[in-house]
């Protein structure tokens, strides 16, 4: 879990009551909540979640339950550009590891993490059904198929500037 | 009702449509072995997640086992329940489950009482193949004042869960994480003590394993017996007598009072006292509060606050401190009577004795987890110095006496000691759901009407309904009495009381299902309604036969008045008998 201690601004309180207020305060839209908080803050941090528990009328520890059972809510700040890369049982045959190790490599962080300078995150992922196109990485919403070792310091590159 | 008709092991069976496996199997006397499952039949809770896959059968046509626990019965199904390939199944799941358990069973606090161990010795579980693969996880233990987790132990059953979350309404704990590393544990895996967490000690009456046991507090209760310079004085509430001889093998239901004091006395211990004296003082204080705050409103005082509720159940407290923090001068001030014994024995006694409270260790017997919490809050000591030292449950009890050699079963029955160990029948039905407020009444009734009760058991506030009500006639002046047991019923009644749409004048709420007799420290009963029932019928017996059964009556009581307190509410009373709450609500997010 993420250690860093945060203060919403009251902005951002109504920011994720108005998320909330967007699916009715329904419980079961859980998930959906958290998705489309995650889009907004980049994560899930601690105070996140209780605004989020306490809108739509759960306990926080269900809340957290949630967040900690699916891979792709994260309570950790990702960078600027998240970097996912897939490693599901196609990408996996088609070399991902290979493609993973050289990103943590030129990037120097392991998976989970974020480079120093908040630019990128390294994450893994169980497929993105785009098997056709493995292995696959994911930079934000973009997506880039059959990617080698070799090519991935020409996708860094695109960010660089960014 | 629609019906379908199955066979099972080759007995034909027929049974309500929707109906699950395991329990048509059940009607043929056939029980398929269960280990997450749980079922709370007057509670109308059901566990099944279908996790654990132990209550696995081969059902014919389907091309996988099916779990029985939560498949429903369809028309001309023919299950099977121990083929070899079952068998072998079941096996190979506890293998699994086993493969990244702790093996520490010979010091593990639930030894013995484990569904866990139990279910390795029915399925004949020699060795664990595929240990050396099985990641341990390695959470800390967290100690709380109450509830110690050690949820390595954890195998997510979710019986916890359920009754922190559908039962209490608590919401302190859910299922977080995932494979090895997944466990049951508070928001942000932070420990129990900074959750919601009410210590109603629910979760640890249901869990299989020991990933969730309470704090044993057994052995500072020996050393303080060893102190010669220490005079040891013991309370037992009500709930505990009707209850610790299933510890022995005894039927539930069956009365162990006068073996219990027998059994305390040979432990050692230098006062046996009764924490139902306590009770019956908590009632002329409450009652009286009672009265008075329902005087002044009808007097057109607009300050008083109505309903008043009991604040004798200690994980009740924790939880409106917790979840009605707009309400918290709505209970009433008076404290519980394991407190109020405190009060009274390190002062009134103590000035008897000739002696210092320091000199005095004050411990309860008590069928309750919270109560471990109650007593080490800083609103009830003085100086550092508890009123009550160490409070142990029923299930501490009865080891206690296994390792003092005592022989239960043969022990002569013994009588309380006085003053503080005379007691009325309204202080005996404290234990049981509705008792608190049918000992009030049986009070406040003659003191409002000055007269005597025409009939003393008021059997429209006894059951197991989990929100009751009643309107008792007070000559003329009907007063609407509410109940709720299990703390998700006393939520709804709150909500009820807050949104005005319920008008009570006086409200009971117990924690636990059944009251105090279905406390989180008492025997397991395993979701056994029929273990609380039987509880229930103890308490009431044990108020029927006493002599006296109104609490204004007990002659000790009147004398403490007379000779120390004065009178209900007075000032020395207000001091050592009544206390005030906290919110315990955190605001989180808005700065």
């Amino acid at each position: 879990m993420s250690h860093i201690k945060l203060e919403l601004k009251p902005e951002q309180v109504a920011k994720i009551k108005e998320i909330c207020k967007s699916f009715n305060n329904d419980p079961g839209e859980l998930i959906n909540v958290l998705h489309k908080t995650q889009e907004t803050f980049g994560y899930l941090p601690a105070e996140v979640q209780e605004v989020v528990a306490a809108e739509l009328n759960i306990s926080v520890a269900k809340v957290y339950g949630v967040v900690t059972f699916y891979s792709f809510f994260t309570m950790i700040p990702k960078g600027k550009h998240p970097i996912s890369i897939c490693t599901g049982t196609a990408c996996y045959v088609r070399g991902a590891e290979k493609v993973l190790d050289e990103f943590k490599r030129v990037l120097n962080v392991k998976v989970g993490e974020t480079t120093p300078d908040g630019k990128f995150s390294l994450n893994c992922l169980r497929c993105v059904g785009a098997c056709g196109l493995a292995p696959v990485v994911l930079i934000g919403e973009k997506v880039y198929g059959r990617v080698s070792p070799d090519g991935v310091k020409d996708i860094i590159k695109e960010y660089e500037d960014q | 009702m629609e019906t379908v008709k199955l066979t099972i092991d080759n007995k034909q069976v027929e049974v309500p449509k929707g109906t699950t496996i395991y329990k048509a199997a059940r009607k043929l006397g056939i029980d398929i072995p269960v280990l997450c499952y749980m079922e709370l039949h007057d509670l109308g809770v059901e566990n099944k997640p279908a996790g654990c896959r132990i209550c696995v059968v081969e059902v014919e046509g389907r091309r996988n086992l099916a779990p029985s626990c939560a498949t429903e019965c369809a028309e001309g199904m023919v299950v099977k329940t121990h083929t070899t390939r079952v068998i072998n199944a079941r096996r190979t799941v506890m293998e699994l489950i086993l493969s990244d358990h702790p093996k520490d069973c010979l010091t593990c606090p639930k030894s013995g009482r484990c569904d866990l161990q139990d279910m390795a010795i029915k399925l004949g579980i020699r060795e664990i193949p595929g240990q050396e693969y099985a990641e341990m996880s390695t959470y800390k233990k967290d100690f709380s004042p109450s509830i110690i987790r050690d949820v390595d132990k954890c195998i997510m059953c979710r019986r916890c869960e359920t009754m922190c979350n559908e039962v209490q309404t608590v919401g302190a704990l859910s299922a977080v994480n995932r494979g090895f590393m997944a466990v049951v544990a508070p928001a942000f895996e932070q420990d129990l003590e900074k959750s919601p967490c009410t210590y109603c000690g629910q979760c640890v009456a249901v869990c299989p394993t020991g990933a969730l046991t309470e704090v044993d507090h057994t052995t500072k209760v020996i050393r303080a017996i060893a102190d010669p310079t220490k005079t040891v004085l013991v309370q037992t509430a009500p709930a505990v007598r009707a209850a610790l001889g299933e510890e022995f093998g005894m039927k539930p239901g069956t009365l162990v009072t006068g073996k219990m004091v027998a059994a305390l006395r040979q432990i050692g211990f230098d006062y046996v006292f009764d924490t139902d004296f306590a009770a019956d003082l908590t009632i002329m204080e409450e009652g009286t509060e009672l009265l008075d705050r329902i005087t002044r409103f009808l007097n057109g005082d607009k300050s008083v606050k109505l309903p008043i509720l009991t604040s004798c159940c200690p994980g009740w407290v924790n939880f409106f401190e917790h979840n009605f923090t707009d309400m918290l001068d709505v209970p009433s001030s008076a404290k519980s009577p394991q407190q109020m014994f405190g009060a009274i024995a390190k002062s009134y006694f103590a000035e008897k004795l000739g002696k210092k409270r320091e000199e005095l260790v004050v411990v309860s017997v008590m069928p309750c987890l919270a109560k471990k919490y109650e007593c080490q809050r800083d609103e009830f000591k003085v100086d550092g110095n508890q009123d009550v030292d160490f409070s142990i449950s029923t299930r501490e009890l009865a080891h206690l006496i296994k390792e003092f050699n005592i022989n239960f079963e043969e022990l002569p029955d013994d009588d309380f000691d006085r003053p503080l160990g005379e007691s009325t029948g309204a202080g005996v039905i404290f234990g049981a759901t509705g008792g608190v407020i049918e000992a009030a009444v049986r009070t406040a009734y003659e003191a409002y009407t000055g007269k005597p009760l025409p009939k003393i058991d008021f059997t429209e506030l006894r059951g197991m309904e989990g929100i009751r009500s009643a309107t008792i006639d007070f000559n003329g002046l009907p007063i609407n009495i509410g109940i709720a047991h299990g703390l998700g019923n006393a939520r709804k009644l709150l909500e009820d009381v807050r949104s005005g749409k319920a008008n009570y004048h006086a409200i009971e709420v117990m924690a636990c299902p059944g009251g105090c007799i279905g406390g989180g420290g008492q025997p397991l009963h395993h979701g056994n309604s029929a273990i609380i029932k039987a509880r229930m019928e103890a308490i009431y017996r044990e108020d029927a036969g006493k002599p006296i059964r109104k609490s204004h009556e007990n002659p000790y009581i009147v004398k403490l008045y007379e000779e120390f307190l004065g009178k209900p509410m007075s000032e020395k009373a207000h001091h050592l008998l009544h206390t005030h709450y906290f919110s315990k609500k955190k605001d989180i997010y808005i700065k």
